[in-house]
Formats: structure tokens, C-alpha cells, sequence
């Protein structure tokens, strides 16, 4: 089939190192005595246990349900015990833990019940919904849910669907071996891909130095029937990145702030196609992926392994040399070292490389920044990492995002030409996390002051509403003191508290109404009486929400609290008789 | 002689009534320093500033009767950005800087007196009367106002660790080699 190719700019041809790997055929990894299944894997929502400790669980069964749309299902490697749900320590460059599943495997391999979906005739969104609960994420690396991919834009028709089997990073030959040994189910996968973003054409990319590879495919596309067209692109590191693999295959550049479905394209990993198929065909949800153990160990070689496999035991089947000083997960370009081989095989882990000194020697020390422009020739993105770099290093953030730093991809081509060896993608990195981190800062100060300011609101409003209440219980209270008022002739006789009424009345009719200095002092009580009823009245008591028996309760309380102070202190209650003689 | 008058004049009017008219139509509300300083403060509505709440004191710094450096919280990246704004210099923090933290109930000891539900300005505390209270983690602030009203003392600030969503790559290092 002839095809005319595109470049992209920019890429650097590093040694591949991938010929060891590919020797010998994926081998089976043996059960470990522990699985530890983290139960964040993708991008998205952490998906929610759903087994207990000690429950007795099988291969395949559903441990961790998807945390809505944006989000994959994680189930269980094998069958066996649940330990426990802990925390433990994560396959990231931090080392730090998240919530794990642990698991004792019972060794009987015992897989639930699995029934093949008929695809072809369930609605898309039924498909959609089956391959997020099979867990089925990118698996180039970025695990971003394939299911939310798989919805095509409304404004523009799917194009081209780019199958991405370029695997351009040097060592990594996971995706390699895939397609040589299981390119019919990454073909059927793809079909289904296809049938659900309704593409025109399927284009599936290969660089040219996995000739294996591209002719396995080749050949499975035939045998199936299909029109998928197999393209060996050229070997140049980072010709399977997304955007530029689109570039290479269809000549669409993926404008910064548009993704690449606005422009009738969608790009997937072959392992993705390959877990798809299974999950729809077969009801074998994701619970294991192809892994590339290479570098400084005796028995290179690629492992199916059970995801939760501890690190420590995958590295224990290549053999590990006694001069290997380090662990990294993913390629040489894009990967981290791995702060602890406890940390488990996760759907991300691709590629794990032994290191020694002799093949990673230690980085020279940072020199001065000569300003020779070579990392903007090889940046892919077009972008100027020795303009970014002065500004990350700066700390001004601002400055990073106008010069596009979130359209750098990481590939790590900058700091790989360097002249001065400056680590520049950790200074984005540090950047972008820095940036993300203030975001979130101020996103929630923004939430506190909305919260605030309903709280304020709120307490403004009640206040009101209570002042109206007080001010229509007044209200009625003297519109129905008026007939009384109006049949004791001396205004004291208003007085609110039965006490004071009392008390107040008393010289109001021992002496005669004449007596003005008596009558002045009286309406003092009484106003005092009232104020301390008002203010008691003010005071919050929380009760007006409790039900009819507490309020009745709280009154009788009341009442006899009330009885215990009169008895315990005449005095005070007498005060007042006194003041008014 | 007389048109020149006249045409100055009318000019006088014409832009005099322009201007009259774009300042009724574009009044600005309210102060928009007061804004841009209430942007920088972190909304803890702690109140460590000695102000009932971040906007208060955002207007008094905008007013000239708060200086820069009464905000914690905001620590002294807060007082760069307010001097960046504001023109003014770089003062050390009134107070010393905490780590962010979250305020924790001991839940076995709570007597549930909605004190410190009264208490929260940002409704970060869930309870009823006589009934456990808890905090919601994620609203907290960690402004330290539910502590004092606690009667039986069963709130505690928790510093806030790292974990997986918040942890940040960090700043490259250099590293300095003993000369041989």
C-alpha cells in the first residue's frame, strides 16, 4: 500500500537497545505470593473498593467499581483471599502510598464467570459502559479511560482512527512483541474502535524497525478481511507520541488548544485494542499487561504479569546483575526510577529497566545555560525549552505559561541534546506540578469565600427572621394585654413575669395611686422585668427544631429549675420588692 | 475672532459632556483594589489579621490602616504578591508561617454542643445538637476558629502530609561536588 508520509518537526534518534527483549516470547510470570492492586490506575476518579477483608474473591471479580464517567474499573489479578484494603506503596516517582488491595492467592487461577458481550448488536453507549467497568485504559502509558475516548465529537465525523504501535521509546518492546504474537486481536480490536467512532480509515502505525511487527499485522489484516492499513513510519524518537504520530500518518498538526477528535482524528495504543477485544469477546476484563523487563539483567525479556505484581519479584525473573544501582519504570526518555520495588505492576507500567552505572552513567554536572538553541531544534512541539527553562527557574510561572509550557509533552528530547546536560523537563515538570498545585490553591480559597459568604447571608437572614417573629409575638402579646390593661387601672399591672406582676401590683394597691414617687418606681421594676424577658427571649436556645416531647421535656425542666432557685434564694426574688418599697 | 470663541466653546461642551456622560456610564462599584488585594489572601476568614474576615481586611490595606504582613495563612508569598500590587516593601511576617493543616475532631469525646459548628466560617463542620461532629476535610481552612469554643477540647490541628494528589515535583536540585 502506498502512502505518502509527513514529518514532524524536530526528534532525536537515540540508541534502541531493543534487540535483547525481543529474543525470547512473552512468557507467562508466575503467581506471586502477594498481589497489591492499587485501586487508582487511571486518569480520573478513584475507583471505590468493593470487597471487604477476608472475602474470598476470584479471578477477574470486580474489586474496585468505576468512580463515575471519567473513570475504570479495577478487578482481581487471580483468585483468592482479600488481606486487606491499605495503604501501600504506589508505582510513582514519589514512593508514597495509596489505597491497595492486598491479595493471597489461592493458587487455583479460578476465574469468574465470563460471558463474550455480542458487541455488534448492543447500542454504542452500552459498549462504551461494558469497556470502562472491563477497566480498559490507554495502555501506552497515559491510562487515560478508552471509553471516554470512544465518543466522537458531535461537530466533526471521525476521519482516521491511528492505531499506535510506533512504541518509539528505546528498550520498550512490549508493544512490539503484542502485535507479533497477538496482531489478529489487535486487528479485531481496532474493527471495534472503528465501528464505534464510525471512522472512515484505520491507520496503523509501526516504525520501521520492527519489520516482524509491521508484517505480523499485515498479514492479520488480511486474514480478517479488513481495510485496516499498516504503515511503517520512520524510526525517530518521539514518533509515537500522539500528535506526532497523527502528523507522520494523516499531515493534521494538532493545534495547542484543540484535541486532536475537532479534527476527525482519534489515536489508541495496540495493547488497548488488544484489552478491548478481550473484554468484549471473551469477558476477561484488564488484569494483566505486557511488560518489558530489559537493561542491566542476564534474561531480557517481555512478561505478561498480573497487575499488583510487586516490582521486586518481576525483576527477580530477569535476573538482575550485581552492579544494577537502579530501577526504571517506563523508557529511558519519558520514565522515572522506581523509589521502592514494593510498589506493584500497574496498567501504566510498560517498560522496567535495570540500571548500572555503565548504562545510565550519572549526568555530568548542570553547566550555564550557552543559549545554542539545540533543545528548540529537537523540541517536537516547536516550542523553546531554553526560554521556558529560565522562567521555571525563575519561578515565573506566568512567563512558563505563555510560552506554552503545558503543550511540552515530556519526551525528554530537550535534555537529551543539551550541550550543558541541564535537566530541563524536570524544570517543567517542577513548573507545571507548581502551576496545577496554585491552581488548586486558589480554586479553593475561591470556594472558602463563596461558603463564607453564604454563611453570612445566612446568619443576616435568620436574624431577620427572627427579629420579625419577636416582633409579631409582641405584637399579639399587647394587642391581647389591652382589655386587661384597660380593666386595672394602674399601668404597672403590665408587667410580664407572674413574680413581678405580683410584687409590682402589691404597693400599686397597699398605697393609694396618689403616691407618684411609688407609682415612678413600680413602672422602673416592670420595665426591668421586661428587658430581662426580652433578652432571655433573644438568646438562641435551639430549640425550636426538637419534637414535641423534648420541648416538653426541656419546659418541665425549666419549671423545676425555675421552683429550686425561688426556694434556694428568697432573697433574690424578694430584690426587687424591696426596690419598689 | 467671535467664530473661534464659539468653536472653542462648543468643543468645551461637547467634551465636557462626554466625559460626563462616560462617567456615570462607566462608574466603577466599589473599590477594584480592594478586589485585587482580596484575590491574594486566601480566604481563610481566620481572622489572625486582627479583621473579622479576609474582604475586611483587604479594604483596610486598601485604606492604608493594615499593613502587609498580618496574614499567616497567606504566608510570606502572600506578602510578596501584596507588595508586588500594592508598591509596597517586603515585610517579614507579623506572626511565624504554619504548615497548611486541617482541624481533626476526637470524635469519642465530642459532647455534640454545635460550639464549633458556630463557630466555622466556611460551614466546614457537619453535627447535630448533642449528636458526634465531624469535620469535612476538604472544606477546612484551617483557620483554628473551632478550637477556642470547644468546651471539652477535642479539636486538634493536623498538618497536612503529602499524598498522591497534592505532592509536587520538585525544584531541581544542584548537586554540589567536593572538588577533586
Amino acid at each position: 500500500m502506498l502512502q505518502h508520509l509527513f514529518g514532524f518537526k524536530g526528534g532525536v534518534k537515540p540508541q534502541t537497545n531493543k534487540a535483547p527483549s525481543v529474543q525470547q516470547p512473552i512468557g507467562q510470570a508466575p503467581l506471586p505470593a502477594r498481589l497489591y492492586v492499587p485501586l487508582h490506575q487511571s486518569i480520573g476518579g478513584s475507583p471505590n473498593p468493593l470487597v471487604e477483608a477476608g472475602e474470598q474473591i476470584l479471578k477477574g471479580q470486580l474489586i474496585g467499581g468505576a468512580d463515575g464517567w471519567m473513570s475504570a474499573a479495577v478487578h482481581a489479578p487471580t483468585s483468592g483471599t482479600v488481606l486487606a484494603i491499605e495503604k501501600h506503596v504506589a508505582a510513582h516517582p514519589s514512593g508514597l502510598p495509596t489505597l491497595t488491595v492486598v491479595i493471597a492467592p489461592d493458587g487455583r487461577d479460578e476465574w469468574i464467570t465470563r460471558t463474550p458481550l455480542d458487541y455488534r448488536s448492543l447500542a454504542p453507549e452500552r459498549v462504551r459502559e461494558a469497556l470502562r467497568d472491563a477497566g480498559v485504559v490507554g495502555l501506552g502509558g497515559a491510562v487515560f479511560p478508552s471509553h471516554a475516548k470512544l465518543t466522537a465529537a458531535s461537530s466533526v465525523a471521525v476521519e482516521q482512527l491511528v492505531i499506535n504501535g510506533a512504541e518509539c521509546e528505546p528498550f520498550m518492546t512490549c508493544d512490539d512483541l503484542l502485535m507479533r504474537e497477538r496482531a489478529e486481536e489487535i486487528v479485531r480490536g481496532s474493527a471495534i474502535f472503528r465501528e464505534l467512532l464510525a471512522a472512515r480509515r484505520v491507520l496503523i502505525g509501526i516504525e520501521d524497525n520492527k519489520p516482524e511487527a509491521v508484517a505480523a499485522m499485515q498479514a492479520a489484516v488480511q486474514r480478517l478481511g479488513e481495510d485496516h492499513e499498516v504503515v511503517a513510519v520512520p524510526t525517530r524518537y518521539p514518533a509515537g507520541g500522539a500528535k506526532q504520530l497523527i502528523r507522520v500518518l494523516t499531515g493534521k498538526e494538532v493545534p495547542a488548544s484543540k484535541r486532536s477528535t475537532d479534527l476527525g482524528v482519534q489515536c489508541f495504543n495496540v495493547a488497548t485494542a488488544y484489552t478491548a477485544y478481550r473484554a468484549l469477546a471473551y469477558g476477561e476484563p484488564v488484569i494483566s499487561r505486557i511488560v518489558t523487563l530489559t537493561g542491566n539483567v542476564l534474561q531480557p525479556r517481555n512478561w505478561e504479569v498480573r497487575l499488583g505484581t510487586p516490582l521486586r519479584d518481576l525483576v527477580a525473573l530477569g535476573q538482575p546483575k550485581a552492579d544494577t544501582n537502579k530501577y526504571l519504570m517506563g523508557g529511558p526518555m519519558m520514565g522515572f526510577e522506581i523509589p521502592d520495588l514494593a510498589a506493584p505492576v500497574i496498567k501504566a507500567t510498560n517498560c522496567v529497566i535495570a540500571g548500572s552505572p555503565t548504562l545510565f552513567p550519572p549526568s555530568p554536572p548542570e553547566m550555564p545555560c550557552i543559549r545554542c538553541g539545540a533543545c528548540a531544534e529537537v523540541c517536537p512541539h516547536e516550542l523553546q525549552p531554553f526560554e521556558l527553562y529560565w522562567f521555571a527557574r525563575a519561578r515565573n510561572f506566568g512567563k512558563t505559561q505563555e510560552y506554552h509550557l503545558f503543550d511540552c509533552i515530556e519526551c525528554g528530547c530537550c535534555s537529551y541534546v543539551c550541550p550543558s546536560h541541564i535537566p530541563l523537563v524536570q524544570y517543567f515538570r517542577f513548573a507545571k506540578s507548581e502551576i496545577w498545585s496554585r491552581e488548586r490553591e486558589k480554586q479553593a480559597a475561591e470556594a472558602a469565600k463563596a461558603r463564607f459568604e453564604l454563611r453570612n447571608a445566612r446568619a443576616e437572614r435568620e436574624q431577620a427572621e427572627k427579629a420579625e417573629r419577636l416582633a409579631r409575638a409582641a405584637a399579639a402579646r399587647s394587642s391581647e394585654r389591652k382589655p386587661a390593661s384597660a380593666a386595672a387601672s394602674p399601668p404597672v399591672a403590665v408587667a410580664e413575669s407572674g413574680v413581678a406582676s405580683a410584687v409590682a401590683s402589691e404597693p400599686a394597691i397597699a398605697s393609694p395611686p396618689i403616691d407618684a414617687d411609688a407609682l415612678k418606681k413600680a413602672t422602673i421594676v416592670a420595665a426591668m422585668e421586661r428587658a430581662r424577658a426580652q433578652r432571655a427571649a433573644v438568646q438562641p436556645r435551639n430549640t425550636e427544631q426538637l419534637t414535641f416531647q423534648q420541648q416538653r421535656e426541656i419546659a418541665a425542666i425549666e419549671a423545676r429549675r425555675a421552683n429550686l432557685q425561688a426556694e434556694s434564694s428568697p432573697d433574690e426574688v424578694n430584690r426587687p420588692q424591696r426596690a419598689a418599697e | 475672532m467671535i467664530s473661534t470663541l464659539v468653536i472653542m466653546a462648543l468643543g468645551a461642551l461637547v467634551l465636557g459632556a462626554a466625559l460626563g456622560y462616560a462617567s456615570i456610564k462607566f462608574k466603577v462599584e466599589g473599590d477594584p483594589l480592594v478586589e485585587k488585594i482580596e484575590a491574594i489572601l486566601p480566604q481563610t476568614q481566620c481572622g489572625q489579621c486582627g479583621y473579622p474576615g479576609c474582604k475586611p481586611y483587604a479594604a483596610a490595606i486598601s485604606a492604608g490602616e493594615a499593613d502587609i504582613n498580618l496574614c499567616p495563612p497567606g504566608g510570606m508569598d502572600g506578602v510578596r504578591k501584596l507588595a508586588d500590587l500594592l508598591g509596597r516593601e517586603v515585610k517579614p511576617l507579623e506572626v511565624e508561617e504554619k504548615p497548611k493543616q486541617v482541624a481533626i475532631i476526637d470524635e469519642t469525646t465530642c459532647i455534640g454542643c454545635t460550639l464549633c459548628i458556630q463557630a466555622c466560617p466556611v460551614d466546614a463542620i457537619v453535627g447535630a445538637a448533642k449528636q458526634m461532629h465531624t469535620i469535612i476535610e476538604p472544606l477546612c481552612t484551617g483557620c483554628e476558629l473551632c478550637i477556642k469554643p470547644c468546651p471539652v477540647e477535642c479539636i486538634h490541628m493536623q498538618p497536612i502530609t503529602e499524598n498522591l494528589d497534592n505532592w509536587k515535583w520538585k525544584y531541581p536540585v544542584i548537586e554540589i561536588k567536593r572538588a577533586a
